[in-house]
């Protein structure tokens, strides 16, 4: 089958419509199928990521020339909001008011909640396994395994005096 | 010639790497999986912002994790890419080792395993970039890798890391997880039954989104598209993975779909389509990079719906990547003007095909 519109190249794009009980069909090639914005789509042109934060950014004019500044890179605050890119890890907490809305209307969320690096994380590390013990020994309780019970609380106190006598970085 | 340059000379000379290799699970619509980390160093300007003697001191740490990763991977070896020409530093943008930002910069460096299945991009647009990647779609054994050579490096560097936010990145887009997942699949069926963008609408409201082959800009190059998870944050690392995994799975299942219904409906077109593709490159006297695609999709789509039986499945993949600009002129030794490049390409496809044709 050729393209009903040039009637030249195969057609390979079938469109059919229905409009309150009325089938139209369209066999199309691939180019003019392209052309008239059927099947075989064209994407919208090139749109960088970095812009769009920029733009976000632009949209708060209220926002910009704060002077903000971010003491161990030097990074400004209004060419953050130029380029969409942060200077150094630092920058997260001295923008931290601003960044963190932003984060949110991109992200869905601020939070973290994945990995935790083992040498650097330490302390967050030893915070979460004790949420983790405490909702165990919870359970364990609940279910009246005192012995088991009575280990986890071991464990528990052993875990707290090592945060508390930061130990752990 | 040193370690390290014989080593680069051995990446960007060898046609296939791992991901290309057509090995895995559901290699008939999915071409590779990948997972990338985006790692920074504490107290240590962002590449963007860093001075000469930051860079260098990145670079030397990159070096020092030589041994470690070697020891928990297998044989990992640091490449200063500055002295690499533009041509070799594309060869390797093409055969998707290195991004083309990290192309452009002006000392870029990269510590790699010799089949490129783990790659640590330095100074890109963050300090680390962890990426590892296989044939096939399998995002379990690709986390369970991150996980690995991210634990390593760990071990040595102080990562720039906050309670509240996670990872810290250069860019907002990727803080918390610092992760992205991504599969490159082969999806003709959906696109000629004209399904695709349908599909992409669906996935893109339960954050995922899909590229072209080479990233934004490269929409349907040969029915190739990447999705990948849009959110870095919010989520655990599995949980995102999972995700993915479960819109992945679906979209497969989708365009096998398609392509079970074009065989009961279209299926002289689809023949003929297929053997008329596989006589034009296997004849050819020129084609152009597009074309080239075009066609390979065609093939490859004979291929794994047992139209052509006749051609081995590993020389489409390594066609796809040796047929592109830049493999084309290392191949040929010498720079070449786009027709030249269309005839070098023509001779090149039927070289490899003819031979692999029972």
């Amino acid at each position: 089958m050729l393209c009903q519109e040039c009637g030249k190249r195969p057609a390979t794009v079938h469109y059919s419509q229905i409009i309150n009980g009325h089938q139209t069909e369209l066999h199309l090639c691939a180019d003019c199928a392209k052309d008239k914005g059927y099947g075989v789509w064209s994407m919208e042109p090139t749109f960088y990521l970095n812009q769009l934060l920029a733009g976000l950014l632009h949209q708060e004019p209220m926002q910009l020339g704060t002077g903000l500044r971010c003491d161990l890179c030097g990074l400004g605050y209004d060419e953050f909001a130029r380029t969409g890119k942060l200077g150094c890890g630092r920058c997260y907490s001295a923008f931290g008011d601003r960044l963190e809305p932003l984060i949110r209307r991109i992200q869905g969320s601020s939070v973290h909640a994945g990995k935790v690096p083992r040498r650097t994380g330490g302390r967050l590390r030893l915070k979460r396994e004790l949420q983790s013990l405490k909702r165990q020994l919870q359970e364990h309780v609940a279910r009246e395994e005192f012995e088991r019970a009575a280990e986890l609380r071991d464990q528990i106190r052993a875990l707290e005096e090592r945060l508390k006598e930061g130990k752990a970085r | 010639m040193s370690g390290a340059d014989a080593f680069l000379k051995e990446l960007l000379a060898n046609p296939l790497s791992a991901w290309m290799r057509g090995r895995g699970a559901a290699t008939d619509v999915a071409l590779s999986s990948r997972i990338r980390l985006a790692r920074n160093v504490e107290g240590l300007p962002f590449p963007h912002r860093m001075n000469e003697d930051q860079v260098q001191h990145l670079l030397d740490m990159a070096r020092q994790l030589e041994a470690p990763l070697s020891s928990a991977v297998g044989e990992v070896h640091f490449i200063d890419l500055s002295g690499a020409s533009p041509l070799e530093r594309q060869v390797l943008v093409e055969k998707h080792m290195i991004s083309p930002l990290h192309a452009g910069k002006a000392r870029p460096a990269m510590l790699a395993r010799r089949d490129a299945s783990v790659i640590i991009l330095v100074n890109e647009e963050d300090h680390f970039r962890i990426q590892v990647l296989l044939s096939g779609f399998d995002l379990d054994s690709l986390w369970e890798l991150a996980g690995q050579v991210d634990d390593v490096i760990e071990s040595r560097v102080d990562y720039a890391y906050q309670e509240k936010y996670g990872y810290l990145t250069a860019c907002p887009t990727n803080v918390g997880t610092g992760l992205r997942a991504s599969v490159m699949l082969h999806i003709p069926a959906l696109v000629m039954t004209a399904n695709a963008r349908g599909i992409f609408d669906a996935v893109s409201k339960v954050g995922i989104v899909v590229r072209g082959l080479y990233g934004e800009g490269s929409e349907g190059l040969g029915n190739m598209f990447q999705v990948s998870n849009q959110v870095s944050t919010g989520r655990a690392e599995a949980e995102i993975v999972a995700n993915l995994k479960g819109v992945t799975a679906r979209i497969i299942e989708e365009e096998r779909r398609a392509r079970e219904q074009l065989a009961t409906t279209r299926k002289a077109e689809l023949e003929d389509m297929a053997w008329r593709a596989l006589g034009v490159l296997t004849h050819a006297r020129r084609l152009s990079s597009e074309e080239a695609m075009k066609l390979l999709s065609q093939v490859r789509l004979g291929v794994d719906m047992d139209i052509l039986k006749v051609v081995d499945p590993e020389v489409l993949n390594e066609l796809l990547v040796m047929s592109r600009p830049a493999n084309l002129q290392r191949l040929a030794g010498r720079t070449l003007t786009p027709e030249q490049r269309d005839e070098v390409r023509a001779q090149l496809v039927r070289e490899r095909l003819r031979p692999s044709i029972r």
